[in-house]
């Protein structure tokens, strides 16, 4: 029956890619634009909390941790709102995770607080007794690549449009320029702490990676929503 | 005419690939066991630092397991049975055995460096394809290596009509290469920004819901193409030489791998029932997902039925237990996924341990299982001698089968029960459990997996230590066996 495609190893290569190939074709182009549209309101996440996200994913939050709101009733009266597709718009890459060994994260930044973060982060089971999540004290004296970050914003803004101002451009020199706002936003976060090497190091114009990581968990949620400010 | 001497095939990229299974299968191995202790034992995370949180490990875990063990579990295998069914030695190119030999090393100190940069945490955090740009190129190439080998091999192949074994191979190689591709298509920052910050940093060409989707049409295909395809690929081969029996059915065969191509790949987005991605992609997921039962117990059931007649060899030849065994639970695993993505059941299991329940019980009774009764086939024809201990095999094959049975039960409880937990609500319905008492509840159940790890990692260094004594000091053969493998 298929014998002759057997014996013939180009034609048979050419079949199984063509079946094979088909699935993605139909299922994932024709929504590609729309998918990619940003909620009314939403800003794109500042230098900073790039900076944490890095974190996020060095750290490798997203084995316990989902960033996925399902639309059930359990899931809103814990988490908030069910998650929509527009407010992903600015995730490269999407952080949904699959494994809530922890609580999702999607809205974290309603309902935490920075102290709480500083506290959670330092040991866990000092805010959740019985918690199994490993306490993270090396956020505390690591320093965030800032620098990283902010060449990430730069390359989203160039390549794919995000909306960030004018002062985002390439060159080590526009860093320098920008590092100043990088820094005021991390003494605010770090105004609510308590850690003095947080301290410490901020003031002497170094973000450790805690603060970023911070920023960023304050930011999931209404935050960046321009409407609510 | 090419005369009917039997052909001396060539098994020295073979006999590395075969190294580096062993060690990977066993650093694999170790690291998930490590990890599955720290759940139940939260002072576990500080062994290493920095670098020994369940967090930082996990991507080593399945990146060593699934790179690193998998991958060279198939690469061992093809350089055995692709002469074999092509009727081709490796020594009659100088240019493929170059080749080969490039694969293997470009692919060996790769793989090291790789597990280095994970532990560093420099990841693109897309699962199982958490390797940073300069890695995704050097993979393409090792794969371009790999697919020069092969088709190289086909081109002077003497044996004209493929094997069914060479199908899977082909379609892991062309599955793999199209999926990855796209996957890891990201931008690195470092150039676009005027050479700002790290050089390895880049990011994702998608964004939100569009990277979701193509990171599980991947993240669900390279499981197809990486623990099913050229799993079944070694099946269909090693089966029917232990057993000295023909594959039961080529109709079922065919129907089997056209099947599976065609259908697969489809099934990706029941990993994202529930999400932002449109409604109507998650039900084709659900659909195709348990359509993917036919072509899947298809291939199983052609397995166990070429052992028709001839069941005796399963109490007589522990290598027959093995692959019986991994088709066995092939078959549960692959009746299990697609009940999974059925959105109702789903609802509860997803995120639960239900889900890496369900992937072991896949991976340590099918993939592992198929790849160590491979291997244990291949060392005497490679080596030369018999195998060291039936014992030993025996005593392994029980101890791991206890293990997996462990793992997937207490999975199987902790997953329902933390899915039940979670959406629980009182007489006024309000929520029941603050989500701490689902993770505290779930202790003895981490507790049981933990020591099915142990159990498992057990079985695995005494095939490594079968395998060792099989290759420098077992008794000698003078011929080639022909099916069933000699052992002492």
């Amino acid at each position: 029956m298929f014998h002759w495609l057997e014996k013939n190893p180009f034609l048979f290569s050419v079949g199984v890619f063509l079946v094979i190939a088909f699935a993605g074709i139909i299922e994932i182009l024709p929504n590609f634009a729309e998918a990619s549209r940003p909620v009314q309101g939403l800003r794109p996440y500042t230098v900073l909390e790039l900076a944490g996200k890095e974190i996020y994913k060095k750290d490798n939050c997203i084995a316990c941790h989902s960033q996925l709101i399902r639309p059930f009733k359990a899931e809103t009266d814990r988490y908030g709102q069910y998650s929509l597709s527009g407010e992903y718009a600015y995730d490269r890459p999407f952080l949904w995770g699959s494994k809530r060994t922890g609580p999702d994260l999607h809205r974290v930044g309603n309902y935490r607080t920075t102290d709480w973060h500083e506290n959670h982060m330092w040991e866990p089971t000092s805010v959740v007794p019985g918690s199994i999540m490993p306490a993270y004290k090396h956020q505390f004296t690591n320093i965030a690549d800032i620098e990283t970050a902010y060449a990430e914003a730069v390359t989203v803004k160039n390549v794919f449009n995000v909306p960030y101002g004018d002062d985002i451009k390439p060159g080590k020199a526009a860093f320098e320029a920008y590092k100043p706002k990088i820094l005021a936003e991390a003494k605010k976060i770090a105004a609510d702490m308590k850690n003095k090497d947080v301290k410490d190091a901020v003031a002497a114009g170094k973000v450790p990676e805690v603060v970023a990581l911070i920023a960023y968990l304050n930011s999931l949620g209404s935050d960046r929503y321009e409407a609510k400010k | 005419m090419q005369s009917n001497a039997a052909l001396e095939y060539d098994y020295s990229v073979a006999k590395l690939f075969t190294y580096t299974t062993i060690l990977f299968g066993f650093l694999g191995m170790l690291i998930g066991t490590l990890i599955a202790a720290q759940l139940a034992f939260p002072e576990l995370n500080y062994l290493l630092g920095e670098y020994g949180t369940f967090s930082r490990l996990r991507p080593l875990h399945t990146n060593i397991v699934i790179y690193g063990f998998t991958l060279s579990g198939v690469w061992a295998t093809f350089y055995y049975s692709g002469q074999r069914v092509l009727k081709v030695s490796m020594a009659e190119s100088k240019f493929i055995m170059a080749v080969g030999k490039i694969h293997f090393w470009l692919y060996f100190v790769a793989a090291l460096a790789a597990v280095v940069s994970l532990l560093l945490g420099f990841t693109q955090s897309k699962e199982y394809a958490q390797m940073e740009w300069p890695f995704d190129i050097v993979v393409v190439l090792i794969w371009v290596l790999w697919g020069i080998a092969m088709f190289g091999l086909i081109g002077i192949r003497r044996e004209k009509a493929l094997y069914i074994s060479m199908w899977y191979y082909i379609a892991c190689f062309l599955g793999i290469a199209m999926l990855y591709l796209f996957n890891n298509m990201s931008v690195p920052t470092y150039f676009v920004s005027g050479n700002v910050g790290n050089i390895l940093h880049s990011v994702s060409m998608y964004s939100g819901t569009n990277d979701a989707l193509v990171q599980w049409w991947f993240g669900h295909n390279a499981v197809a193409f990486g623990f099913t395809v050229p799993i079944v690929a070694m099946i269909y081969y090693f089966l029917p030489k232990e057993s000295g029996q023909a594959v039961y059915s080529y109709k079922l065969s065919l129907l089997s791998f056209w099947g599976l191509m065609f259908v697969y790949l489809w099934a990706g987005s029941h990993h994202l029932l529930w999400s932002t991605v449109p409604d109507w992609m998650q039900t084709m997921g659900s659909v195709f997902s348990v359509v993917l039962i036919l072509p899947s117990w298809g291939s199983a059931i052609n397995m166990l039925l070429t052992m028709k007649g001839e069941w005796n060899q399963l109490t007589e030849n522990p290598l027959i237990k093995f692959m019986v065994l991994a088709s066995t639970f092939y078959m549960l695993s692959t009746l299990e996924g697609p009940i999974q993505a059925i959105k109702s059941v789903n609802a509860i299991a997803h995120f639960t341990d239900w889900i890496p329940g369900h992937v072991h019980d896949g991976v340590l009774g099918w993939v592992v299982f198929m790849i160590m009764a491979a291997l244990f086939h291949m060392a005497p024809r490679m080596f030369k001698r018999e195998i060291y201990s039936k014992k030993l095999m025996e005593a392994q094959f029980w101890l791991q089968t206890t293990a997996v049975v462990l793992y997937f039960t207490s999975m199987w409880i902790a997953g329902i029960t933390q899915g039940m937990m979670w959406r629980a609500v009182d007489e006024y319905g309000n929520l029941m459990y603050s989500f701490i008492d689902t993770v505290t509840v779930l202790h003895p159940y981490y507790a049981i997996r933990a020591l099915a790890g142990v159990l498992y990692l057990t079985g695995f260094l005494m095939f490594a230590y079968n395998m060792f004594k099989t290759m420098t000091s077992s008794r000698e053969l003078s011929e080639e066996p022909q099916f069933r493998s000699p052992m002492a």
